[in-house]
C-alpha cells in the first residue's frame, strides 16, 4: 500500500485557510501528486491545476451550507461492524496469487531494496 | 431468439428447443460480427464460453437447472472472475488474471448457471460517465455510432442495446448502471446498498459502489437481482436479510400508487425534449391509476459537490492498493521503491483516474479534512434525510435519468465539470443508499430517453413492478436501434 502520510500536507496548507477563494498552485498541485505517489512532468502538473481548480469551483458549493449540529454520514447503512469467529476460514491460495505479481522469488514479493 | 426475454430463453432452453451451447454460440457469433465496430466488449473467449455453456446443457439434461441456468450474459469488467482476464478499464490491470471469483459471478455462473460471453468495456475503474475514460477506447453507443453509450457501465449497456447479450451486469456508483441504461434504452437497476456483495468487484467508492443488472425489461431485471443478491460474510458490509423474489410482485396494480415528483428535478437543466419524454411517462402513470405529488429535495444541489468529494476521497484510499507490487502493472525503469510507485502509477493510471485519487488525497489531508470531507459528509446527511421526508408523502419519486440524451463523442472529455454534471440525477440516490431504476421512457430527436424511479430502502420489487405494469401498457423497452432486428 502506498503510506499516505497527512502530516506532509501542514506545510502543503497552511497558507490556505479561505476557502471562497481556493485555488491550487502548480506546486500544491505537485505536492499532492506526489503524495499520492503519482509522477508528474510539468505540463501534466500544469494541466491538472487548471482541472482540480475547475473541480474544485463546483466543491465549493458546499461551504456555502450551514451543517452545524448535522452528524456526519459516512455509511448508507447504520450497521456496527460484523465479528466472526477467530478460526482459519481460508485454504492456501499462495501460489495462485503469486502468479499474477509482477515479481516473485521463493514465494517472496520483489521490490527495489529499501533498507541500506 | 435474439430479441427473446429471459424467461423466454429460459422456456426454450427448457423444450430443448435450443441448446446453451447453440444460444451461446448464436451470440458470440453476433460479438464477432458487429463488436469491432462498437467495442463493447473487452475481452472474449468463446472457449470458455461454450465450456459453461456443456455444462449448463448437462445440468439442463439431468433436470437439476434453475431458471437461468444456460443463458448467456455480459459481465461488466469490473467482477474479477477466475481465469479471465479482469481489467476494469484501465491499463494498471490490462493484463491481470484473476485468481477468483467474484460473488456475484460465483453467483451468477457457478449457482444460477448464467453462461459468460465475455467482459464488457467500460471507464477506468468506473470512472467516467461516457466510457471514453477506458484504456481499451470509447464504446460507441447503438443507437448513433457518434455517440456515447453512458457510462461507466457502457460496455454492458452497448451489448445489450445491440443484442450481442440477452443481458449484463452493471456496477453504479453514482449513476454508472441507470446513465448507459437510459442513453441505450435499456433498464437498469442499482440495488440498495448492501443487498448485492462487492466481494471481487474493483472497488471505486466502497460507501456507495453496488452492482446491479441491465436488461431490456423489468422482468429481466427482476430475475438477474435474484441470482445476484443475497447476504455474503465476505462482504463486511453486506446485509443480513431474508432472501427476497424480486419478480414476486410485478403484476401488482398500481391503484393508488403515490409518485412524488421533485421540483428541483423538474426546473431547469434539462433538455426540453427529456423532460417531455418523462412527463408523457408520468401521464401514462395516472392512466394506471397511479396520482402525483409534487415534494422537494431541497438540498439534491449539492449531491454533484459533496460526491466529487466523497468518491474521491475513498478511491485514493481504495487506489492505494495498485503500487506494482502485487499484481498490476510495474513500471519497466525505475530507480528506488518510491520510484517505482510513483512511475508505475503515472504510467498505469489514465488522466481521470489520476485526478481523482489527487482530489481525494487533499480533501482528506491535514487542515482540509473538515472543511471538505465532514462537510460532504454532513451534506451527505442532509441528502438523505430529504429522501426520509420524501417518502412520508409518496412511494416511489419519478424524474428523468439523464439531463440529455446520448452525447457526441468528445463532446465532454475535455471538460470534467460538465462531465460530472450529466449525472446530476442519479448521484443523491447513491449517497443515500436507495434503490433506483432507470426505464425507457420514449425518444427526443430519435434518441432514448430514460425514466428514473427512486424508491425506499429495499423497495427493489416495488420499484420493479412499477417499472413492469409501465412496460405492460407502453413499447418503448421493445424499440431496438437500426438493424437490430
Amino acid at each position: 500500500m502506498i503510506p499516505y502520510n497527512a502530516f506532509h500536507f501542514k506545510t502543503l496548507c497552511t497558507a490556505k485557510k479561505s476557502f471562497k477563494t481556493m485555488s491550487l498552485t502548480l506546486e500544491q498541485v505537485q505536492r499532492i501528486a506526489h503524495l499520492a505517489r503519482i509522477e508528474v512532468s510539468e505540463s501534466e502538473a500544469l494541466a491538472t491545476q487548471g482541472h482540480l481548480n475547475g473541480i474544485f469551483q463546483l466543491i465549493e458549493q458546499m461551504q456555502a451550507v450551514d451543517t452545524s449540529g448535522v452528524e456526519p454520514m459516512a455509511h448508507a447503512q447504520d450497521l456496527s461492524q460484523r465479528l466472526r469467529d477467530d478460526v482459519v476460514s481460508e485454504t492456501d491460495r499462495r501460489a495462485a496469487y503469486q502468479a499474477v505479481a509482477p515479481e516473485v522469488e521463493a514465494g517472496l514479493y520483489l521490490v527495489p531494496k529499501v533498507i541500506e | 431468439m435474439i430479441n427473446a426475454s429471459l424467461k423466454q430463453l429460459s422456456q426454450a432452453l427448457a423444450a430443448k428447443q435450443i441448446s446453451s451451447v447453440e444460444l451461446t454460440q448464436l451470440f458470440l457469433d453476433r460479438i464477432n460480427r458487429l463488436n469491432p465496430a462498437l467495442n463493447a466488449f473487452v475481452t472474449v473467449d468463446a472457449e470458455k464460453s461454450l465450456n459453461s455453456a456443456r455444462a449448463a446443457d448437462a445440468r439442463i439434461a439431468a433436470g437439476t437447472a434453475g431458471l437461468l441456468t444456460g443463458i448467456p450474459i455480459a459481465q461488466k469488467d469490473i467482477f474479477c472472475a477466475e481465469g479471465w482476464r479482469t481489467t476494469c478499464g484501465s491499463k494498471m490491470l490490462a493484463n491481470f488474471v484473476s485468481p477468483y471469483d467474484a460473488t456475484v459471478i460465483r453467483k451468477m455462473e457457478g449457482e444460477a448457471g448464467l453462461v459468460s460471453l465475455g467482459k464488457t468495456n467500460m471507464d477506468e475503474f468506473a470512472m467516467g460517465s461516457s466510457n471514453e475514460t477506458s484504456y481499451f477506447g470509447p464504446v460507441r453507443n447503438p443507437w448513433d455510432n457518434g455517440r456515447v453509450p453512458g457510462g461507466s457501465s457502457g460496455g454492458s449497456a452497448a451489448a445489450v442495446a445491440a443484442r450481442l447479450a440477452p443481458a449484463a451486469t452493471g456496477t453504479d456508483t453514482g449513476g454508472s448502471i441507470r446513465q448507459p441504461a437510459a442513453l441505450c434504452n435499456l433498464t437498469g437497476l442499482k440495488p440498495t446498498y448492501g443487498v448485492v456483495s462487492r466481494y471481487g468487484m474493483i472497488a471505486f467508492a466502497s460507501s456507495l459502489d453496488q452492482a446491479g443488472p441491465m436488461a431490456a425489461s423489468a422482468e429481466d431485471c427482476a430475475l438477474l437481482l435474484n441470482s445476484m443478491a443475497g447476504y455474503d460474510e465476505r462482504d463486511s458490509t453486506s446485509l443480513e436479510r431474508p432472501a427476497e423474489d424480486y419478480a414476486r410482485d410485478l403484476d401488482k396494480p398500481l391503484a393508488g400508487l403515490r409518485i412524488g415528483l421533485p421540483k428541483e428535478f423538474f426546473g431547469e437543466g434539462c433538455d426540453a425534449e427529456v423532460m417531455a419524454a418523462v412527463r408523457a411517462a408520468i401521464a401514462e402513470y395516472e392512466k394506471l391509476g397511479a396520482t402525483t405529488v409534487e415534494i422537494s429535495l431541497p438540498n439534491s444541489h449539492l449531491s454533484v459537490p459533496a460526491y466529487y468529494v466523497i468518491a474521491p476521497a475513498e478511491a485514493s484510499s481504495n487506489l492505494s492498493r495498485f503500487d506494482g507490487v502485487r499484481y498490476g502493472f510495474r513500471a519497466e525503469d525505475y530507480g528506488n521503491l518510491d520510484d517505482m510507485y510513483m512511475k508505475s502509477r503515472a504510467q498505469g493510471f489514465g488522466a481521470e483516474v489520476k485526478r481523482r485519487i489527487m482530489i481525494g488525497a487533499y480533501v482528506l489531508s491535514h487542515g482540509y479534512y473538515d472543511a471538505y470531507y465532514l462537510q460532504a459528509q454532513r451534506i451527505r446527511r442532509l441528502i438523505a434525510n430529504d429522501f426520509v421526508e420524501a417518502f412520508k408523502v409518496c412511494d416511489v419519486i419519478m424524474g428523468p435519468t439523464s439531463p440529455s440524451t446520448a452525447f457526441t463523442l468528445g463532446e465532454k472529455a475535455a471538460d470534467p465539470v460538465q462531465m460530472y454534471l450529466s449525472d446530476i440525477y442519479t448521484i443523491a440516490v447513491n449517497l443515500a443508499g436507495l434503490p433506483g431504476m432507470s426505464v425507457p421512457c420514449g425518444f427526443a430527436g430519435g434518441l432514448p430517453v430514460g425514466l428514473q424511479l427512486i424508491g425506499n430502502y429495499f423497495a427493489e420489487a416495488q420499484l420493479l413492478n412499477v417499472a413492469h405494469r409501465y412496460q405492460q401498457a407502453c413499447d418503448w423497452h421493445l424499440r431496438r436501434p437500426a438493424g437490430i432486428e
